[in-house]
């Protein structure tokens, strides 16, 4: 059993990361999909998660937008625990009010794009800072046209989705996740459910969000040349365990471990 | 008069009610299948008569009351030299309504198979009715069976109403029976409980052990 | 054979016959509403956490869909009585039908709630949206569309199972025309034209429910 008092209430010192995976366990019935993960990831960082699949990538993410619970461990935002809470001095797991506080902080976009099918895009974009960040309805609509200028979608704002490409869709929902101001941003498989050749105008926009926004995100993803070109850091996944992370340099470069080697021979072999 | 004591003195009258239900629900199921069927594959057909006397008995019998056909067949049809007796008119009547039900369902089950069964038949040379019964019919019955079951059950809640022209099945005695004690809560109730058991306990596990057996028949299961 | 159409003595019922229908439609439309808001609760109610209220309502629904409704409907008018509860005929109709037709209508609600897409509720928390929002704003005006072809379906069957009503008094067309048959001797004359009055209804209703279905899926946005 997880003795939660062997975490800290809240992280402090010089160099607080913006995330930290302490210790997290999941387990899905016997199924262990993340073994005692420790990840950190900084202010303004771009981690890449690869590996795969059934290695836990997109887990990761998902427990970081309290999609799942986890089994063990702590999970830490910004200094503040995230899946549990300080209660008379001691952690315990986190109610459903504290949780959506803290995960205001995280956005994601998934692998098919989930945009709401019965509001436009604009109105997809309105309804988290309206709805939840209680933004008067005129200012939520400026941002939103700006957050769609950005990823180039203005002149289909009024679209619903069934009536935009995949790769659009998708654009707009990075505008969407953008609305709530997060300073996490989470993209899960992005271009996955893409056609080839709308895969660029999608890692366009997050490319341009890497060098002109202080974001931080953590994104999973099987371009590898995209990880290598915009990562400051990639992980590799394997059974649930980071296996091998370092500079795309160090890691598609010079990889040390032998799985490592494989997997990306594999997918060069795929390519 | 305690609950046991109602059901020592009225149990046998529920039981010969509940044969007479089981009765009516047998036969109309016959008959709601045979027209079905009928039905269903008319409406199926590319004769334009054949088709619309199809559109015009499912329409008629889907858009009118249950109750308006059985006071029809059982108190007009005699003036037209067409004499019905009671327990006949009864299922007669459930069972051509339920049957306009089905022929949808049997409709529908057919189109839902795929269309390169059809193809690989017409390949094969098989004609349209061997087609139709060796290849078709088959899959189509197992995509149906789900349906059916709730048609089913439908059907058995409609047998009640031939109680109205005297048939003495269990809505019928528990009618007599209240009017006799006035024992509202104990006589339909029991009445309520012996209908659900019939439909929970009896028909839906019946249609769910069809299903499995013709699954597995179709190597899917 | 004693088929003759009496032309003068449909003239004459027919006045009757079409008042009472306003009986039936009123009946239905009361019927329905009580249904509609009823089977959402039914239907909210059983995607509560509380394990034991979701599997008695299952239960009750389950009751409810198997047994007949016109032994309901004698049922709810009878027992009152029996424990110094009397109700009249529209009320204890209107508390059987409605009852009956909620169990319906919970199926197809939570028919129509489980076939929006799990990405919806997961884009709802990544948006950090409340409960109540998300089955307001996302989930509930999705489920509509699906669940309103079984909606209209159950309100034309609720028309079509008014007449069961006539065997509790309330004066609807079926009660009327039995009236008139068992007075007159003749029931050519009101049976069939009761069976047109119905047809004359649910077809037209049927195809405008058809209409009314695609008016929404396009309002919403929806293929």
């Amino acid at each position: 059993m997880d003795d939660l008092s062997n975490y800290p209430l809240e992280l402090t010192g010089d160099d607080v990361p913006m995330v930290r995976f302490m210790k997290v366990t999941k387990r899905y019935g016997d199924l262990t999909v993340l073994d005692k993960l420790d990840l950190d990831v900084a202010e303004g960082e771009m981690v890449t998660v690869i590996g795969p699949s059934g290695s836990g990538k997109t887990t990761v993410l998902r427990m970081l937008m309290t999609l799942e619970t986890i089994n063990e461990g702590v999970i830490y935002v910004d200094g503040q625990p995230l899946t549990h809470m300080a209660k008379g001095g001691k952690l315990v797991p986190a109610d459903r009010k504290y949780l959506r506080k803290m995960r205001s902080q995280i956005g994601m976009c998934f692998q098919h794009f989930n945009l709401f099918p019965h509001m436009t895009a604009l109105e997809n974009c309105m309804e988290g800072p309206v709805q939840v960040l209680g933004m008067k309805k005129a200012e939520a609509r400026e941002r939103a046209e700006e957050l769609l200028e950005l990823v180039g979608m203005s002149d289909k704002r009024d679209q619903h989705p069934s009536r935009l490409s995949g790769g659009q869709q998708q654009r707009v929902a990075i505008a969407r996740a953008l609305a709530m101001r997060p300073k996490v941003m989470l993209f899960d498989e992005v271009t996955s459910a893409l056609d080839p050749e709308v895969i660029g105008e999608v890692t366009n926009v997050i490319r341009s969000l890497v060098n002109e926004h202080n974001l931080t995100m953590l994104m999973v993803t099987h371009q590898m040349g995209f990880a290598k070109d915009i990562s400051d850091r990639v992980c590799f996944f394997f059974d649930g365990k980071i296996e091998e992370q370092g500079t795309p340099d160090e890691l598609f470069g010079n990889p040390q471990k032998e799985r490592t080697q494989q997997f990306l021979s594999a997918v060069k072999e795929a390519d | 008069m305690s609950y046991l004591d109602f059901l020592k003195e009225y149990g046998p009258r529920f039981w010969d009610g509940a044969l007479v239900t089981a009765g009516q629900f047998l036969l109309a199921t016959a008959l709601a299948i045979a027209i079905a069927l009928t039905a269903g594959l008319m409406k199926l057909s590319r004769n334009r008569i054949v088709h619309g006397a199809a559109v015009v008995y499912i329409e008629i019998f889907r858009g009118t009351s249950l109750l308006v056909q059985l006071y029809w067949i059982f108190f007009v049809l005699p003036l037209f030299g067409i004499t019905l007796e009671k327990f006949t008119a009864g299922f007669v009547a459930v069972g051509m309504n339920l049957g306009a039900y089905g022929a949808e369902l049997v409709r529908g089950g057919i189109q839902s198979v795929p269309k390169g069964q059809w193809e690989a038949a017409y390949a094969l040379s098989m004609s349209p009715a061997k087609r139709m019964w060796r290849i078709i019919l088959p899959q189509a019955f197992v995509n149906m069976l789900p349906p059916w079951g709730n048609l089913l059950i439908e059907l058995l809640k409609n047998t009640a109403l031939v109680a109205l022209i005297s048939v003495s099945d269990l809505m019928f005695e528990a009618k007599q029976i209240n009017g006799s004690t006035f024992l509202s809560a104990q006589t339909f109730g029991t009445a309520l409980i012996i209908y659900y058991i019939l439909a929970r306990f009896i028909v839906t596990p019946f249609m769910r052990w069809l299903e499995l057996v013709m699954r597995r028949k179709l190597g899917r299961a | 054979m004693g088929f003759n159409w009496n032309w003068e003595f449909t003239w004459e019922i027919l006045p009757k016959l079409l008042h009472a229908t306003l009986n039936t439609l009123m009946a239905a439309g009361l019927g329905y509403a009580i249904a509609v808001v009823l089977g959402m609760v039914f239907a909210l109610a059983q995607r509560t956490p509380y394990w034991a209220l979701t599997k008695v309502v299952r239960e009750v629904i389950e009751f409810i869909r198997s047994t007949p409704l016109i032994l309901q409907i004698f049922f709810v008018y009878y027992v009152g009585p029996q424990f110094g509860l009397k109700l009249g005929p529209w009320t204890a109709g209107m508390i059987a039908i409605g009852l009956h037709y909620s169990a319906y209508l919970s199926e197809v609600y939570r028919g129509g709630l489980e076939a929006v897409p799990k990405g919806q509720w997961e884009a709802c928390t990544a948006l950090n949206m409340s409960t109540r929002d998300t089955y307001l704003r996302i989930v509930i005006p999705q489920a509509i569309p699906p669940a309103l072809a079984g909606m209209g379906n159950y309100l034309v069957g609720i028309f079509k199972d008014t007449p069961m009503l006539s065997v509790i008094g309330v004066a609807e067309l079926m009660h009327t025309a039995n009236a008139i048959g068992s007075s007159s001797y003749r029931y050519l004359e009101p049976y069939t034209l009761v069976g047109i009055i119905f047809l004359a209804i649910s077809l037209p209703t049927a195809g405008l429910i058809r209409l009314f279905e695609g008016y929404v899926r396009r309002k919403l946005g929806l293929k």
